[in-house]
């Protein structure tokens, strides 16, 4: 499936991207993310189990297990501090 | 219902009497407004930059309202969030509700806030004398969110 993901705030600095096209073969997210942290690097380190980020499908944000849908806009980024 | 992300900053005053602004419906306002301090963790902050995600921003905050209008009985609500480089001082966030009762203006408020807190895509990064650094999101409003699960 083909994939738009974003990345934001610490995680867009450290993976030195704001966003990236991608042609994935997993299923759900947390296929995405194994699929990144195996980039090494940054990407293995920030995504490590045990490390706070979240991931949206769509811009609402989902568990690990979701589905993503071909097409997807997928967006990882560390728990948010606004207000 | 105005819901408002904006670099600008905003004003209190106006944003209250827009709300009442031709109606007499209305018995109570609350408000809060998060202002950015010069001080966090221990040590000094001379600007920050709040960042979002554009698109999502509003649809969280649009849930927000609505999941608030469910719980209760609201006439109005404004929330503006400014994203950019703001310095000490300056306003953050407004949130204003408008019900027939205190009770449900101040219990709504608290909510919007708890949930913006921990489901707005916005993040904060600091300016400080030892260079720039990101926020870290806190354990306590994780639990000032979840306390309003509790039946």
């Amino acid at each position: 499936m083909k994939l738009r993901v974003l990345y934001f705030a610490r995680l867009r600095e450290r993976f030195g991207m704001a966003e990236e096209s991608l042609d994935f073969a997993g299923v759900t997210a947390a296929d995405l993310v194994v699929h990144l942290q195996a980039r090494g690097g940054a990407w293995a380190e920030e995504l490590a189990a045990g490390r706070a980020f979240r991931v949206a499908v769509n811009q609402d944000i989902v568990a690990l297990d979701a589905t993503l849908p071909d097409q997807a806009e997928v967006a990882i980024f560390p728990p948010v501090t606004g207000g | 219902m105005k819901i408002a992300v904006q670099t600008q900053t905003f004003d209190l005053g106006i944003e209250v009497a827009a709300i009442s602004q031709g109606r007499t419906d209305i018995g109570a306002i609350a408000s809060f407004v998060g202002l950015a301090r010069d001080m966090n963790e221990g040590s000094g902050v001379h600007a920050m930059t709040l960042e979002h995600y554009p698109g999502m921003t509003e649809k969280a905050l649009a849930k927000l309202v609505d999941d608030a209008c469910s719980r209760w009985t609201l006439l109005d609500v404004t929330v503006i969030h400014r994203v950019g480089r703001m310095l000490p001082g300056d306003s953050i966030v407004l949130v204003a509700v408008a019900s027939s009762h205190r009770g449900e203006a101040f219990a709504a408020c608290e909510f919007i806030m708890d949930y913006l807190k921990t489901q707005a895509p916005f993040w904060k990064k600091e300016e400080t004398p030892k260079g720039e650094r990101w926020v870290d999101a806190r354990a306590s409003d994780d639990a000032a969110a979840a306390r309003w699960n509790k039946t």
